[in-house]
């Protein structure tokens, strides 16, 4: 019942975060410089032309007011329509999205994949050689612009040793996989750098604490200790930092999109930021807000599934 | 068969050391001592001393951040010997371990009757149904109300003395013949402290289970062990039967420790303590290590250590004025 009522609290505190990033977004996208209005028409419009366009985008309507119809529009379901791509904006992006989705889901899984044993054996071989190898060559991922380590998995292993191809989606989930392998394991790579840090540290403090000495002295096995009393208490903390990087990889996503040629919502949004088509930066900008909105709702649900002091207190 | 005589427990020259930065610490420094069944025996010493570390290292769970040396029998059988692996029959089955601090002893995550049941699983064929109702069993035997109910409840919703019984009855579950209890009392209030100890003892009698209470509060010593052994500094420095130890004590540091007892003191007298501090445990002197704190040291303390000598009336003491002491405070 009590985790009803928390599933439920949590999901109205989402509220008053959307209105806060709706505001932000009209507030920015009237900041940038240059004249949409310019954009959209051809080179040799008059200023006739151009001063319909504006009324046709309720550009000379005081801010409050273009602030109110933006809003009423949106929940509505009418983000507009694209300057550059002349289509419904939410078409345009509901056609991007299990892109971008994929993408980042894929990423995760691989950085968990890559962190979580890693981050174990580093812990308990806490200072050997093993735990200073591991950590010395994440300690380079980290370092490592996220650009960089991209073209270097496409130079090797997409253009020589041809294993992965240079961009694109495919059509076949098998092929959503081959094709976002790199770009998948590029953000990864600087993922897992945190993931397994942090998760390292957690399992060496909670081999340590006394419910592990306790569970010890109760003649457990080995892999019921690790698996059930280390691994699940030093999750907690690192669920939150993977919710957090998550957030961050959808960023990361406008650069490894482009670079990998992807057609997701990051390589939509640069292209959109660049033409200045206003329409679509507001509403991707709304729906990375609400998907980042969404996966941080994810991640407490699954700390409140782990730990049920949050979920009973 | 064990019969009554024979020692369940026989720790023998148990050694600890800890190796930290270049220097080697000695928390535990050799020492020998026997646990009968069904005995209570207290394991007496200041913050420091070793109790806890001698525990820890009869279920070889020291060895993980230590070397262990020496030898510790099980029913004749050497465990310092075995290994980790090998160890886990013994652990939570024969011999069992409970913690100082209720609060962190109990994994925040998991039901309490999870960690009961874990406990069943790994020592015993019941099935679920009757590893659920052995730990309702066990949870009304060491006296939580509606024990049936609270079984799925998490530990963050007991009371301190509550968890503590918890903690007692997870390490029950499968019958251990030894309890190791590492101060069990030290963090709960004193009424509460009071029920747990007797809950203990009325536990060890009816279950006939040896108890090896670590504590720092001789008044516990008084009330609940058959047996004390005084440690210092990683030596017994003092064993014997508790009427005699605490009647007629051998040892400086014993006689030490009993002073600072208040007892019969009209009240705002200020309290005895023993002067000075036990010696850091990576320089250890070459005589008795208590000799610095003893009004009675003279040379030989300080060039040699004193064995551990048995004396009439089943006490042992380690100290080189043994017989003097003995004079005095049977005059």
């Amino acid at each position: 019942m009590s985790s009803l009522s928390y599933l439920v609290s949590r999901l109205l505190q989402i509220i008053p975060t959307f209105l806060l990033v709706m505001v932000v977004i009209f507030l920015l996208v009237r900041m940038l410089p240059g004249d949409p209005a310019i954009a959209m028409a051809d080179a040799k419009a008059t200023e006739a032309q151009l001063e319909l366009i504006r009324q046709k985008l309720g550009l000379n309507e005081p801010l409050p007011m273009q602030f109110l119809y933006f809003v009423k529009n949106t929940l509505t379901g009418d983000m507009g329509t694209s300057i550059l791509l002349k289509a419904p904006v939410l078409e345009v992006i509901l056609e991007r999205i299990p892109v971008t989705a994929f993408l980042t889901i894929y990423a995760v899984c691989l950085s968990i994949l890559i962190a979580g044993p890693l981050a174990f054996v580093a812990a308990l071989n806490k200072n050997g050689m093993l735990d200073i190898a591991i950590r010395s060559g994440f300690q380079v991922g980290l370092s490592t612009p996220v650009f960089y380590i991209g073209l270097l998995l496409l130079t090797f292993l997409a253009a020589s040793l041809r294993l992965f191809p240079v961009g694109g989606y495919g059509t076949t989930f098998l092929q959503h996989l081959h094709h976002l392998m790199l770009p998948a394991l590029t953000v990864a790579l600087y993922t897992s750098a945190i993931i397994m840090r942090n998760l390292r540290s957690a399992v060496i403090e909670v081999l340590d604490a006394e419910y592990v000495q306790f569970a010890r002295s109760k003649g457990l096995s080995r892999s019921v200790i690790l698996g059930r009393h280390v691994l699940r208490n030093a999750l907690i903390s690192t669920v939150t930092l993977l919710g957090l990087s998550i957030g961050n990889l959808m960023s990361g996503t406008l650069v490894t999109e482009t670079v990998f040629a992807v057609p997701g919502l990051g390589r939509l949004m640069l292209e959109a930021i660049f033409a200045r088509d206003y329409p679509l930066i507001q509403g991707l900008t709304l729906t990375f807000a609400v998907m980042v909105s969404l996966v941080f709702l994810f991640t407490d649900m699954v700390q409140a599934w782990l730990d049920p002091r949050l979920r009973l207190s | 068969m064990t019969n009554q005589n024979e020692s369940l427990l026989q720790v023998r020259d148990l050694t600890t050391t800890f190796h930290s930065k270049g220097r080697v610490l000695r928390a535990v420094d050799g020492i020998s001592f026997d646990v009968r069944a069904g005995e209570v025996l207290g394991l007496v010493g200041e913050s420091g001393s070793g109790k806890s570390i001698t525990q820890r290292s009869i279920i070889g769970l020291a060895r993980d951040y230590g070397t262990v040396e020496g030898s510790v029998y099980w029913k004749g059988e050497d465990l310092l010997a075995r290994t980790d692996k090998q160890l886990q029959s013994v652990r939570g089955s024969q011999i069992s371990m409970i913690f100082q601090e209720p609060m962190t002893s109990l994994n925040p995550l998991l039901t309490v009757g999870l960690q009961i049941e874990e406990n069943l699983k790994a020592h015993t064929d019941l099935d679920r149904r009757a590893r659920t109702a052995r730990a309702i069993e066990l949870l009304d035997m060491v006296g939580i109300p509606s024990a049936a109910s609270r079984i799925k409840d998490f530990p963050h919703q007991f009371s301190g003395g509550m968890r503590q019984r918890v903690m007692i009855a997870i390490a029950l579950a499968s019958n251990p013949e030894l309890l190791l209890a590492d101060e069990p009392t030290t963090a709960l209030d004193v009424t509460i402290q009071d029920q747990i100890l007797q809950l203990l003892l009325s536990l060890a009698k009816n279950l006939n289970m040896a108890i090896v209470l670590v504590t720092h509060d001789l008044g516990v010593v008084a009330q609940t062990c058959d047996r004390v052994a005084v440690m210092y500094a990683g030596r017994l420095v003092e064993t014997g039967s508790v009427r005699d130890v605490l009647k007629r004590p051998q040892h400086p540091y014993t006689l030490g420790l009993l002073k600072s007892v208040p007892e019969n003191i009209p009240p705002r007298t200020p309290l005895y303590s023993v002067p000075g501090t036990p010696p850091a445990l990576d320089a250890l002197p070459k005589g008795c290590a208590f000799a610095p704190r003893c009004l009675k040291a003279e040379n030989v303390c300080l060039g040699t250590k004193p064995p551990l000598a048995v004396l009439g009336d089943g006490i042992s003491s380690a100290c080189h004025f043994t017989a003097d002491i003995r004079e005095e405070v049977l005059a």
